[in-house]
């Protein structure tokens, strides 16, 4: 039983003359993450901008969990906006430094009024979730490390069960051994919750620990899709060739002198 | 558009979770508060307790300096001194007044442009500049003249002259902390745009207003009193210190004593309060307060005994960085060698003391700290003590984590990067771009002579790294150190630095000292490899070819070894 949750078939991406993103399709079942990987100009983080509604698609469709964003009014967004959640690259910068955790936590169930004793149970059992513990609730951003802020900004991304969850480059911010926890994190939460998720990264080994599907983007065009494993060990196209010879750790990977 | 990777965003450091605010107090801060503290005493009791002497007609008119009357008396026999110190309450309840008004109107301007739709918010933001643009002196002048006369005209016209002030800088505050991700975030969450403001705005922007409140403050001080001495405030009986200026000067050739003190009384409290705000000024900038590195000899026995073999390029013996005003160690009892040809990584994470390391070496350790070594010497030079600049710049190259950052976006390539060879190392002009261009043809950037008067912004990040190599190569370093030169770039980037890194070692025998998180990058480049930890080295590996998690014995370098991702594929599935 397999339901489509993403359904993305050939985007038009264009800023003045540029075009961002050219006949993109990803698909993304229920449950599963779909990482995407590409570099600087290829599009990746556009992509995510469109799924959170914050770039408007020049032409193509973009069903997610049934609503087409490309063709959606303002008030269909409004509402679509609240079930597609993004977590934030850098954590030093995410949360607000006035504002407590629990505040925070507040905020992404009732945007509104960010009321935090009424949701004081709920906000307990995410801080728990994500490693933390819940007398940390009442403190500042500031009282925590870097790992710790991503914990909490991944509590706040899935505290109101999303049906998309879109991580840009999150651990790219973070010390090698601090990502390692954050990616085991992800991982656990994925298996335990069915989080649909879409992984945005540079790092092909990141991508791998987390996502069941890959998207290969070069100059935004997907020039490769599928099964992590598949593309990984056979790949069909130069570029992500390319990008696996560029993994330091990769076999391939030597210096030319 | 520059060119961005978000896999580009610089490492940021593993905050210490004492990584409080602090707050910093300063000798001017705390003058100032007392001033102003002594002012406000001053504002509540004096008219309690010289209210008759200040209003009644004394006997003696136009008195000089004496003993019954130390600032002398005015023309209808009131005693000055009482009359200033009166002159207190009603002057600075005026100037409060009128910093409110402006401070609370100009806030809600400048958050209202910044709610507004996209062209209203543009005419708002030129409408704040026209109106900033001009003195406000000469608006509260023009809007008291229209206004009239009387106390409540002038502090309107000095909130009126200030209001713009506030405007723009919570205009361009409220612009800042918007494009910040957690404003981002709760935009895409669905919070109104009004409790944006209320939530994440404007507290965040507390600081720098209240620096521009005691500002203000001092300003519609002087404001109100050159108003009133204008004859426009407070109208007799009533009287403030411009008053009192004003009959004063009247008289000032036949009794100067009695300006002495309205003028004295003005200028220390307007004062003091220029202090608070600079002092707040400094206290929301710790740095400001930071005296500058230091770099001793420490005595103790060497760590390095003996030093085999007459290519040693660089001897680091017992380096040691403390923080100045808290003591705490960063780096402790450093020491290692890098031979000629070498290239030595030290790889570590945040708060390892890896960098700080490379910044001893380097001579460019960062403000407030403290540094010490039993020995750092440089091809034979002693680095320790006084050190030409000429010396460093022909000894050692330098290579940055962000070559975004790293070149000045205003300048042509051609004139930064030669720099160090025509003010260090006395090269003509033309001389030094000759050397410049072979430079950037040796790590094969194409075009090498127009490279020269290209800007930043005409280069990919992969060229602009490759252009900061061949700069720091011109000099002939004895030690090319590299920190993190390819953390900012995308992975095949990275893979194409690293191989020019090598390939120029390998060519000019420079010796690297590659500082690096990644130990992925630092086993395809290095020779030998120290891992860094809490400012200390905890391994040294000296077989990086062979380099696994059963080769290395601490703890911590399996663990890192263990937490570096890498592409798990099946070797014979590739092809």
């Amino acid at each position: 039983m397999s339901e489509v949750m993403v359904d993305v078939r050939g985007l038009d991406v264009s800023f003045g003359s540029a075009r961002v993103l050219r006949g993109v399709d990803l698909r993304l079942e229920r449950g599963r993450t779909v990482g995407v990987v590409g570099e600087s100009g290829s599009g990746k983080s556009t992509l995510a901008k469109v799924l959170v509604g914050t770039v408007r698609a020049a032409s193509g469709t973009a069903t997610v969990d049934g609503v087409d964003i490309v063709a959606a009014d303002r008030r269909a967004m409004r509402a679509y906006r609240r079930r597609t959640q993004m977590i934030p690259q850098d954590p030093y910068s995410s949360l607000s430094p006035r504002r407590t955790i629990a505040q925070t936590l507040a905020e992404a169930i009732d945007p509104a009024r960010a009321r935090v004793a009424r949701h004081e149970q709920l906000i307990a059992e995410w801080l728990v979730r994500v490693g933390l513990s819940a007398d940390m609730m009442h403190r500042f951003p500031h009282e925590f490390s870097g790992g710790q802020r991503q914990r909490i900004a991944i509590a706040r991304g899935l505290i109101i069960d999303p049906h998309l969850v879109i991580a840009d480059e999150i651990t790219s911010a973070l010390d090698v051994s601090v990502q390692a926890q954050i990616l085991d994190l992800l991982a656990g939460i994925k298996e335990s919750l069915g989080v649909t998720m879409m992984f945005i990264s540079h790092n092909l080994a990141v991508v791998q620990r987390v996502s069941d599907d890959v998207v290969v983007l070069y100059q935004g065009e997907v020039v490769e899709a599928g099964p992590v494993e598949q593309v990984y060990s056979d790949p069909q196209h130069w570029y992500t060739r390319r990008l696996l010879d560029a993994d330091p750790g990769a076999p391939g990977f030597g210096l030319a002198s | 558009m520059t060119e961005s990777n978000p896999a580009a965003a610089v490492r940021v450091a593993e905050a210490p979770a004492d990584r409080a605010r602090t707050f910093a107090w300063n000798p001017g801060l705390v003058i100032g508060l007392v001033i102003l503290v002594v002012v406000a005493l001053t504002a509540i009791i004096a008219p309690l307790v010289f209210g008759a002497q200040a209003t009644g007609v004394g006997s003696d008119p136009g008195q000089s300096a004496s003993a019954a009357h130390p600032l002398g008396t005015d023309t209808l026999g009131r005693d000055m001194l009482a009359r200033t110190l009166v002159a207190t309450q009603s002057t600075v309840l005026m100037a409060l007044f009128a910093t409110a008004l402006s401070s609370v109107v100009g806030i809600a301007l400048g958050i209202g442009v910044w709610l507004a739709p996209r062209r209203l918010r543009e005419l708002g933001l030129r409408l704040i500049e026209f109106a900033v643009s001009y003195p406000t002196m000469l608006v509260a002048i023009i809007v008291a003249a229209i206004l009239g006369q009387g106390v409540v005209q002038v502090v309107v016209a000095v909130a009126v002259a200030n209001i713009a002030g506030f405007a723009r800088l919570t205009a361009n505050l409220a612009a800042k902390i918007s494009a910040s991700e957690y404003v981002t975030t709760a935009r895409l969450m669905g919070v109104p745009v009004h409790r944006l403001a209320l939530r994440h705005v404007l507290p965040n922007m507390a600081e720098p207003i209240l620096i521009l409140i005691a500002g203000a403050f001092s300003g519609a001080l002087v404001e109100i009193s050159g108003l009133s001495f204008i004859g426009l405030g407070a109208q007799s009986p009533a009287f403030d210190w411009g008053t009192l200026l004003n009959d004063g000067l009247s008289r000032i050739a036949v009794n100067p004593i009695v300006i002495v003190g309205p003028a004295v009384a003005l200028t220390f409290t307007s004062l003091a309060a220029l202090m608070v705000g600079d002092g707040l000024a400094a206290a929301a900038n710790p740095r400001s307060n930071s005296t500058r590195a230091r770099l001793v000899r420490a005595e103790g026995e060497p760590a390095l005994v003996a030093i085999e073999g007459d290519d040693v390029v660089l001897i680091a013996d017992g380096i040691t960085v403390t923080h100045g005003s808290t003591g705490r160690p960063l780096v402790s009892d450093v020491s290692f060698t890098i031979r000629r040809g070498e290239v030595l990584g030290i790889v570590g994470e945040s708060g390892s003391g890896k960098s700080l390391t490379a910044s001893v070496v380097a001579r460019l350790l960062g403000e407030g700290l403290e540094a010490s070594a039993r020995r750092l010497e440089l091809g034979g030079t002693d680095l320790i003590g006084r050190v030409s600049g000429r010396t460093l710049a022909s000894k050692i190259g330098l290579v940055y984590q962000d070559p975004g950052t790293a070149l000045n976006p205003a300048l042509v390539l051609g004139s930064q990067l030669s720099d160090v060879l025509t003010i260090r190392l006395g090269f003509p002009r033309r001389g030094a771009l000759g050397l410049l261009a072979r430079a950037f043809e040796a790590v094969k950037l194409s075009d090498p002579e127009g490279r020269l008067r290209q800007h930043p912004h005409q280069l990919s990040g992969g060229m602009k790294q490759r252009a900061m190599i061949a700069s720091a190569m011109s000099t002939k370093p004895d030690l090319l150190i590299a920190d993190e030169p390819t953390t900012a770039l995308d992975v095949t980037v990275q893979r194409e630095v690293l191989s020019l890194l090598k390939r120029m070692n390998e060519q000019s025998g420079t010796a690297v000292l590659f500082i690096s998180h990644d130990l992925g990058v630092v086993r395809a480049l290095c020779d030998r490899v120290l891992v860094m930890k809490d400012g200390r080295i905890v391994e040294r590996i000296d077989d990086v070819a062979t380099l696994s998690e059963d080769t290395v014995e601490h703890p911590y370098t399996k663990q890192l070894l263990a937490a570096t991702p890498v592409v798990a594929v099946p070797r014979e599935a590739r092809s």
